[in-house]
């Protein structure tokens, strides 16, 4: 049984059809990176899966709970798929423990001693145990991202959705990151991540997922699909990024 | 033939002016408080779009913004009893002043609101925060933050404007100070005093809420 | 006696009239007066920069009702009778021309040390600097908020009814005393007003729009 199960999803920005019937499904467990140009929609894509982009058509189901056009629970979904987004977005007027304890305390109503043991937990697992008092302004990028993630961690989601979470970062820091989330899909956290690493997903990803002009052009095992691109326009995409790295 | 200045006449008086400053910062307060929670709100109605309460608001910032403050309050204490609303001079001196602050934050806060970047609303919806959760503890400390430098001007200016109430004989500063002038016929030297008075607490008032604003919106560092 | 809502109406035009001429004086005369005081609180002497320093703070630190008896209370110490209306115009003159310094220094201060940097280089001496460099570009800067202001010197006149200036709040003040009708009267007061501040506040707004506008 998937746990993530996206049908025939259509989306348009006014005029602009976005996304043009995508269809795609997600075990438990598996590490999924979707790739291609900008513009090919990967974005989007990821943003509907927790509601932050509205859909025009199609459903998304996320253990047992439906999106569609017309409704959605993003409350109880949004504590079922978790996010990680490129800028950070921590909150600079809270320490970086309280930035973990928030919604535990706002949307589940976790008791502040409780969300406070949590907190030091999920930063103790992205390495940043000693930061609890910090603030966000103290810390590196790298940091920061590790903070996001603990944030996003702590909601006890089921899915984590990851867009381009290393784009923003100095090179230097991406390491510690992509450490994070590596040992997040050792530990069978069902990753969906938007990424321009290609050796990150060739490495760890379960399934690849090549986007383009808003449709999945290509699914399949990313060592194979690296290996064999069955399309034309995956064999470009693969040459330009490699050409540009 | 020179003027004698003599400043002992307004001195010899000094108590009452005083109690008329205090008065003055009783008002403020007051004010500032009543009228900032009318700020708060106005601010998120605005800068959400709830009709039909928007437009109201819309309406009534521009209609406060664009008149003096001195015909608002005239218009309170001395038009509103045709509609058998009937206050005190002190009621209609606070009246004027918090619907006369309550227009101006909700302007200033709104853009504290629309200044907070899209990712923090991004952020807080991820983690399936509501947009009221969302406001409390992510928007409103933060847009608070950043207009304050704006919203403590407002405060002084409104504090400064308060002079007017002593024309419906609000027992404030300039009161007492007409009040003392027209005893003494030191008209000169009782307003200079009551000004440098006023710049004072001006002054005063103004640190104040740099320190306030230090303390409790930017953050424990 | 009856009145009409044309008598009301036709003698607060005369004073809107009072009002109108009054704002005009003092934002002219206090934007001449306030470029004075911008370029001495740039200046390069510090004496004169404390000296405007003061006088801003003064003036933008006190009540604008205590800086109109000041003027009427303080001329009338030298024995010169001071009509309202010259009381009014001083007054609201000095107060404007605080306001519209510092608004304009702002602008000054934004325009980047860069352009300082070049101009000075190029060996213009630094009133030449201010005059074809940096305040053609200031005021660029300055238009928006200086209309802005504007609608605060056009509200700022209502004060001077309180020493009898016969504008548009003493007229209607006359008015609601002598027809009973002070919710009528002041209402029409301040549709008076809005009708003068609102067209400029929307200006201003547009103006700054464009300036700051689509990046």
């Amino acid at each position: 049984m998937a746990l993530l199960r996206v049908s025939a999803l259509h989306k348009y920005y006014g005029d602009n059809h976005v996304l043009k019937g995508v269809d795609l499904s997600i075990e438990e467990g598996e590490v999924v990176a979707i790739i291609g140009r900008s513009g090919s929609g990967k974005s989007t894509l990821l943003r509907t899966l927790n509601g932050l982009e509205s859909i025009s058509d199609g459903v998304i189901e996320v253990d047992g709970e439906y999106l569609d056009a017309a409704r959605a629970d993003l409350r109880s979904l949004r504590q079922k798929v978790g996010m990680v987004f490129q800028q950070f977005n921590l909150f600079p007027h809270l320490s970086v423990g309280e930035n973990v304890m928030l919604a535990p305390q706002v949307v589940k109503k976790t008791s502040k001693g409780e969300a406070r043991q949590l907190a030091e937990q999920m930063l103790a697992r992205v390495g940043l145990g000693e930061k609890f008092n910090a603030y966000p302004d103290q810390l590196s990028g790298g940091q920061q991202q590790r903070v996001a993630i603990a944030r996003a961690l702590a909601m006890s989601p089921k899915v984590l959705l990851c867009d381009e979470i290393t784009s923003a970062l100095d090179p230097e820091l991406v390491t510690e990151v992509l450490g994070v989330v590596r040992q997040l899909a050792k530990e069978g956290m069902t990753l969906i991540m938007v990424t321009h690493e290609m050796r990150f997903a060739r490495e760890v990803g379960d399934k690849l997922v090549f986007m383009h002009q808003g449709k999945v052009h290509e699914v399949g095992n990313p060592r194979e699909v690296f290996a064999a691109p069955q399309t034309a326009e995956l064999a470009n995409f693969i040459g330009a990024v490699a050409q540009a790295s | 033939m020179a003027y004698q200045f003599d400043f002992a006449p307004v001195l010899a008086q000094a108590d009452l002016l005083l109690k008329g400053a205090l008065f003055t910062l009783q008002l403020t307060v007051v004010g500032t408080v009543l009228g900032l929670a009318i700020g708060v709100l106005g601010a998120v109605v605005r800068a959400w779009r709830l009709q039909p309460f928007s437009a109201v608001f819309g309406v009534y910032v521009e209609l406060i913004r664009n008149t003096p403050f001195l015909v608002q309050l005239f218009f309170i204490f001395f038009g509103l009893p045709a509609l058998g609303v009937r206050l005190s001079e002190w009621e209609a001196a606070v009246l004027a002043m918090v619907i006369n602050l309550g227009a101006y934050s909700t302007e200033i806060i709104r853009a504290g609101i629309m200044a907070i970047p899209k990712g923090q609303l991004e952020a807080a919806a991820a983690l399936a925060m509501s947009r009221f959760e969302a406001f409390r503890h992510v928007i409103l400390q933060p847009a608070l933050a950043k207009v304050w430098p704006a919203l403590s001007s407002q405060i002084v200016i409104v504090m400064l404007g308060s002079a007017v109430c002593s024309q419906i004989a609000t027992e404030e500063l300039s009161f007492a100070a007409n009040f003392i002038q027209s005893r003494n016929f030191r008209a000169f030297e009782t307003y200079l005093l009551t000004t440098l008075l006023y710049l004072l607490m001006a002054i005063g008032v103004r640190q104040l809420l740099a320190w306030l604003g230090q303390r409790w919106l930017m953050g424990r560092r | 006696m009856d009145f009409t809502l044309w008598d009301i109406v036709r003698n607060l035009l005369t004073g809107l009239q009072w009002t109108l001429l009054l704002s005009l004086v003092a934002f002219v005369c206090g934007g001449v007066a306030g470029l004075l005081l911008l370029l001495a609180r740039i200046s390069e002497n510090p004496y004169l920069r404390g000296l405007a320093r003061g006088y801003i703070e003064l003036f933008q630190g006190t009540p604008l009702l205590m800086q109109l008896f000041m003027v009427f209370f303080g001329i009338a110490l030298f024995g010169i009778d001071v009509s309202a209306w010259m009381a009014a115009a001083i007054a609201l003159t000095l107060f404007t021309s605080a306001f519209l310094a510092e608004i304009w220094r702002g602008c000054v201060e934004s325009i980047g040390r860069g352009q300082w940097e070049a101009s000075g280089s190029l060996a213009l001496s630094r009133l030449e600097q201010l005059r074809y460099v940096i305040l053609p570009q200031a005021m660029r800067i300055a238009i928006a908020p200086t209309v802005g202001f504007s609608v605060q010197v056009v509200k700022g006149t209502a004060v001077t009814s309180i020493i009898g200036f016969t504008e548009l709040t003493k007229t209607g003040g006359m008015l609601a005393n002598a027809t009973f009708e002070p919710f009528l009267t002041y209402g029409l007061v301040a549709v008076g007003y809005f009708i003068l501040c609102y067209p400029l506040s929307l200006s201003a707004r547009y103006l700054e729009r464009r300036l700051h506008g689509p990046a």
